[in-house]
């Protein structure tokens, strides 16, 4: 279909590869950075022999916890995932099928909106104490939990949304067909938010594969995670600018891998309810 | 299976039945309750206090006004929501204004649009912390690209992240080059959603390209753009992980931003029970922002029906 405005012509040849350029340059400059001696950087050069050795002394070091800090990440990522799926399809297929009172449903999802907006930052201190106590300070268990609750609000939202886009008829019929409440939700209703499930998905494991602040103050050396990791390549007294670059460029790879399989949910997830 | 269990079976699946709507409820709530309602409620009480470990055991003493105190004379509190209103203020502005252009052209040109969505994903995935860590080699004042660059111009290097007057803006182009691609994304669905034929009717009434712009693309586009804006500011306010690793708040308190502060407070200086109070403050100006905005949204929508 011909558009009334489409325009070609020194816009989309200059400004375009301009734009994308400003975006991928950083990316490229630390790639690079990743393959060079500590000297090469130091001197700025743009021509040099590439090494391996940086991402070797990151994996490998016996200074290094950057592979423990992987598998935390890993860990971590999918079980909050896993279970902020399982809780959020739940509860947003509850509050969307079935009749709550006005002052419960509208509660809890402002109460929802108004966690969503409050910085991270503010309840790390009382989490830091609640976990504490329970003996689960320094746990992988401690970071999953906090971070399927900071991520639930999103996708109880986010699947909110998609349930809505189902027609009536579908779950009214499986019902009139002798189908118990369960089976509707895990026959009808839920294969029909596949797409929400993998937009909510990769939202969250990016968001967990990302989280900074809660790691940061309820880890230590052991169940660190790749953010940690970074930091800790940042800030020792001598700041390893080479290592630091090859920790960033594998800590985007999972970006990377999700920009590829899952690009089409994700932006669609971003967008529903912006459009609307 | 004995045929006595089968029935039994049956009215027990039953009643869980009938109270699917509750307990598929239930797991989430219980999580609100103890991972953030009770953590708010123990963040009051705290801030009431003055608490202080000795040899790791936990002394909590209470004291309100101490707190109170602490905020008041805080040296570090005014410039910290100053430069974090700063910050939000112009970063978001800026982010609005660069995304909400680009999609429009973007949406015009025909070829590259597809790439051109790859592409602006990238920053939004990507840990804050690695691009702090990586802004920081860029703006390295011996070796970094921008200075080498600008050095081949022949312009003098700058401290891009050591000079006080330099170092919240340098903070705020990473922001702007990181959350751009998140606008785009937003309004270009948009732009492409827009009804063709209100925009093919106006082209044939004989407006020109401005005006199109300005009288019919704009208006449509406020719902999409409302949301964008919103989401994004309350997103600039919660920053940290960036500055953390990119100025850690400095040089001075140049770069601090209230999560900073907090961080500091609590986890650097051990001050539990003001860094409950500082926190507090914190939620309840959320709070009253939210509501505020609310009644407003509610008034135009009064207003315009």
């Amino acid at each position: 279909m011909a558009r009334p405005l489409a325009s070609h012509g020194p816009l989309q040849y200059v400004l375009l590869p301009t734009i994308v350029l400003a975006i991928v340059l950083p990316f490229l400059w630390i790639l690079m950075s990743s393959f060079k001696y500590q000297i090469d950087i130091y001197q700025g050069s743009w021509v040099f022999a590439p090494t391996l050795s940086n991402y070797i002394d990151v994996f490998l070091s016996r200074r290094s916890d950057f592979l423990s800090n992987v598998w935390n990440s890993l860990v971590v990522a999918g079980a909050s995932t896993v279970s902020v799926l399982t809780l959020g399809a739940l509860a947003a297929y509850s509050l969307h099928r079935f009749v709550w009172a006005k002052w419960f449903s509208v509660g809890l999802l402002g109460w929802l909106l108004v966690f969503h907006m409050i910085p991270v930052m503010t309840l790390v201190g009382p989490w830091y104490l609640v976990f504490r106590e329970l003996g689960l300070y320094d746990t992988r268990a401690a970071l999953i939990l906090t971070h399927v609750t900071i991520n639930l609000p999103m996708t109880i939202w986010l699947l909110l949304a998609f349930f809505r886009e189902i027609p009536k008829e579908l779950e009214e019929a499986a019902e009139i067909d002798g189908c118990r409440r369960a089976q509707a939700f895990r026959l009808v209703a839920l294969p029909l938010v596949v797409p929400g499930l993998i937009a909510a998905g990769v939202l969250a494991f990016v968001f967990s594969w990302n989280e900074f602040a809660i790691a940061l103050n309820l880890t230590s050396r052991a169940t660190a995670t790749v953010p940690v990791g970074i930091a800790l390549f940042a800030q020792q007294y001598e700041v390893q600018h080479s290592q630091m670059a090859a920790a960033s460029i594998v800590a985007t790879i999972p970006a990377i891998l999700l920009m590829f399989f899952g690009q089409r949910f994700v932006i669609q997830g971003l967008t529903l309810g912006a459009v609307k | 299976m004995g045929d006595a269990a089968r029935p039994l079976r049956r009215r027990l699946g039953k009643k869980l039945d009938a109270a699917f709507p509750y307990w598929s409820l239930l797991p989430a709530i219980l999580l609100f309750l103890g991972l953030s309602v009770y953590p708010i409620l123990r963040l009051l009480h705290m801030s009431l206090s003055t608490i202080s470990f000795e040899g790791g055991v936990e002394r909590v003493a209470f004291a309100p006004m101490a707190n109170v105190a602490l905020l008041l004379n805080d040296p570090v509190l005014r410039p910290a929501i100053v430069n974090t209103l700063v910050f939000v203020a112009v970063s978001v502005a800026a982010e609005m204004i660069i995304g909400l252009a680009l999609a429009i052209f973007v949406s015009r040109v025909r070829r590259g649009k597809g790439p051109m969505r790859t592409v602006m994903i990238l920053p939004i995935l990507v840990p804050p912390v690695a691009i702090g860590s990586m802004w920081r080699l860029i703006y390295n004042y011996d070796f970094g690209v921008i200075n080498q660059a600008i050095g081949v111009l022949g312009i003098e290097r700058v401290d891009w992240l050591g000079q006080p007057s330099l170092a919240l803006v340098s903070v705020i182009i990473v922001d702007v080059w990181h959350w751009v691609p998140f606008i785009f994304l937003i309004l270009f669905a948009a732009v492409e959603a827009l009804p063709v034929d209100v925009i093919e009717a106006a082209h044939l009434d004989g407006a020109s390209r401005g005006q199109i712009t300005r009288h019919v693309i704009l208006p449509l586009l406020m719902p999409a753009t409302a949301v964008a804006f919103v989401f994004r500011a309350v997103l600039a306010f919660k920053t940290f992980d960036e500055v953390f690793l990119l100025t850690a708040g400095g040089p001075g308190t140049a770069t601090d931003l209230i999560s900073l502060h907090i961080y500091n407070v609590f986890f650097v200086q051990n001050q539990l029970g003001y860094g409950a109070m500082l926190s507090i403050s914190l939620i309840l100006m959320i709070v009253s922002l939210l509501l505020v905005g609310r009644r407003a949204a509610l008034r135009v929508q009064v207003r315009h029906g």
